[in-house]
């Protein structure tokens, strides 16, 4: 059980602004039912640009519901300009503290208000989202992380995901969720160690390395999913698979080929490996 | 707090009154050595004995094909590892999707990095959106350097009863060896494993109300055995360490008292399951049942709630006393829902809303009526609460 402070939990167990509100002047949605949270912010103002009328919509644990529900009372009142300063710590603190694994439900609170405040006026909202998706799982940008990581001051993978959930799902985005953080804090990126002179090995060298990749560092995280690959053939640097499991029927199957397998292997063994998937000609 | 409606036995039991009566004198006066030459430990050693005898009796076997340990993780642990200890020339391990993380993890962690660096493969079977296994998969999955499949008698999410009797003869007939799982499934379905074609079975004392520390491991007679702990020759050379009498003799108890209810299981728990889950479907808009009905534990009820999340519906239950689970993201540790409920492919509109009901023999008609009036208004509340889903 989460050790959740008296205050999530009347939060959580009595909202004070739970509910819809007609015509509302802000209404904005983030997060999705497939992530296991969401929430959506309503408003009105008045002609000051004051925030008179605030109501959520949150489909989530208790600090997902208790976090929407005190960022209301944070906003209340306040102007827009006064509002949009609101940090995702202030519902934090305003809760008496969030466990740390549930921090990103603070996070979404705050990605709400500022989603809302943005379309109410006329601005793009930084984060939809031009970024590009680090952890396919969660479907969460580097533009979230990189944001997140520099207000938060987060310097490993583990608080990432705390803050993102970005990394939490099948763990493959974990080296990307690095190499943003060292390129943000300059810190030396933790890297797995680069083959020595790729040209040098033999067609039988890269068989067997590619292989050993596939099943070491591919085929565990694809598994993970429900999903597995076959290794059909490799004639020099290109490499033919054959998805199977869930990933033979994954939307996201184009991406795997190339952005996962491929990546791993040509940082892993090889620069000019190409992947190709067979797996509809050997069907 | 009102009082505690107890509908969480998947995850431990209470300790029965008699079970705690019958340990009570190992932790006072009773305190020797069964090890021991003097008549003190031996009358200690009597009592291991005479639990041994119990436990066997639960399950149908000869008492010295029961080894005791320290939970049903133990069990699993020494079982797959003394068959890929005994089988030395055996590369391959053959599970499933749905095991239990004793099972999963320890098939992860052996074969980690795959068969270049592990030296081992696994093959997980998948199930289908009931639940159930495809019996033409497993037999496809044997091949001769198959060490071990291991396959839970029945699930501790959903119920859902496996095919063991059919797998362990498909097992048997390729020479490969066949461990079980049957936390789950002990205590609450009667079988004799001298009829059975197993191999190796596990089982823990606190799923049938005897506390937590206790386990044990069936081994068939003539199934060759690598011991996991190593040491002094406590059990007969099979589990080193001196042994935690209390608990033993109180998973003796148990198992004692399990056989004596066992009829229950099918007849009062299998009703007022029945009853809280035909009554919860009926109640609640858009509430789907996972896991087969056809085959599944007595006890067992599964439910998903669409468009809302598990743990918000678990902490408004825990308001009225109510302990159940869930295998939403958010309750499992991790940010992603139950693997179990993810390989029958249960949607992520169901998967986060999922809430595990299991009874037990000292669940009552009061308390299903309880959950029966309370849960439907909690339902409605969070959907209300929630931007997806309508009544």
């Amino acid at each position: 059980m989460w050790d959740y402070t008296d205050d999530v939990k009347k939060h959580f167990l009595e909202p004070r602004h739970a509910g819809q509100i007609d015509h509302p002047d802000m209404d904005a949605t983030v997060g999705n039912i497939t992530c296991g949270d969401a929430l959506r912010l309503m408003a009105k103002l008045d002609e000051q640009h004051r925030i008179v009328d605030a109501k959520f919509q949150t489909f989530g644990c208790a600090s997902a519901i208790a976090s929407s529900d005190v960022l209301i009372d944070l906003i209340l009142g306040k102007t827009v300009d006064e509002a949009a300063v609101v940090t995702n710590q202030d519902i934090a603190n305003a809760l008496g503290g969030l466990p740390d694994a549930k921090m990103h439900c603070s996070v979404m609170g705050v990605e709400a208000l500022r989603k809302a405040i943005a379309e109410w006026r006329g601005e793009p909202f930084d984060l939809d989202d031009h970024g590009h998706v680090v952890c396919q799982c969660f479907g969460v940008t580097d533009t979230l992380i990189e944001k997140v990581l520099r207000e938060e001051k987060l310097r490993t993978v583990d608080e990432v995901t705390h803050y993102t959930k970005a990394g939490g799902g099948c763990g493959a985005c974990h080296g990307k969720i690095r190499q943003i953080i060292s390129a943000v804090w300059g810190a030396p990126a933790e890297t797995p160690a680069k083959p020595a002179a790729a040209g040098a090995m033999t067609n039988l060298q890269r068989m067997q390395k590619v292989q050993e990749v596939i099943e070491t560092e591919i085929r565990p995280v694809l598994q993970n999913d429900g999903g597995d690959l076959e290794l059909i053939d490799i004639d020099g640097t290109t490499v033919k698979v054959a998805f199977r499991g869930s990933c033979a029927w994954c939307r996201a199957r184009d991406f795997t080929l190339d952005g996962t397998i491929g990546a791993k292997l040509r940082e892993l063994v090889d620069p000019d490996i190409t992947v190709e998937d067979v797996s509809e000609t050997l069907a | 707090m009102s009082e505690i409606i107890y509908l969480d036995n998947n995850a431990t039991t209470a300790v029965a009154p008699e079970v705690r009566e019958a340990m009570m004198p190992y932790l006072t006066e009773l305190y020797g050595n069964p090890s021991s030459v003097h008549r003190f430990g031996g009358q200690v050693e009597t009592a291991v004995d005479r639990a041994r005898q119990q436990v066997a009796e639960l399950i149908g076997c000869e008492p010295d094909e029961i080894i005791f340990t320290a939970c049903g993780t133990e069990s699993d642990n020494a079982a797959i590892r003394s068959a890929l200890a005994t089988e030395p020339d055996k590369c391959h391990l053959v599970t499933t999707r749905v095991e239990h993380p004793a099972v999963r993890n320890l098939c992860h962690d052996i074969t980690h990095g795959g068969p270049f660096r592990s030296g081992y493969r696994l093959t997980e079977l998948g199930v289908d959106s009931q639940g159930m296994l495809d019996l033409q998969e497993v037999g496809n999955a044997l091949s001769p350097d198959t060490a071990v499949v291991s396959v839970m008698w029945a699930n501790n999410e959903t119920g859902v009863i496996y095919p063991v009797e059919a797998i362990g003869a498909m097992c048997r007939e390729n020479g490969i060896l066949f461990h079980t799982d049957a936390v789950q499934a002990v205590g609450k379905v009667p079988f004799a494993l001298r009829d059975l074609p197993i191999d190796m079975l596990s089982v823990s004392g606190h799923k049938l109300h005897a506390p937590k520390g206790v386990g044990a491991l069936y081994v068939r007679r003539g199934v060759r055995f690598e011991p996991l702990l190593k040491g002094g020759h406590q059990e007969r050379n099979r589990r080193a360490g001196t042994e935690a009498v209390a608990n033993i003799v109180a998973f003796g108890a148990a198992a004692e008292l399990a056989k004596k209810n066992i009829a229950l299981e099918k007849t009062q728990v299998a009703r007022l399951r029945d009853k809280l889950e035909a009554g919860l479907l009926a109640s609640c808009p858009n509430a789907i049942r996972n896991g087969t009905a056809e085959s599944r534990l007595p006890n067992t009820a599964n439910i998903s709630f669409e468009y809302i999340e598990g743990e918000s519906i678990l902490l408004m239950l825990d308001e009225y006393g109510i302990c159940a689970s869930s295998g939403s993201a958010c309750t499992t540790g991790s940010l992603e829902p139950s693997h179990v409920l993810r390989a029958m492919g249960v949607p992520y509109t169901a998967a986060h809303g999922s809430i595990r009901f299991s009874l037990s023999v000292f669940t009552t008609e009061a308390e299903v009526e309880k959950v029966l009036e309370v849960t439907p208004p909690i339902i409605k509340r969070l959907r209300e609460l929630s931007p997806f889903g309508r009544d």
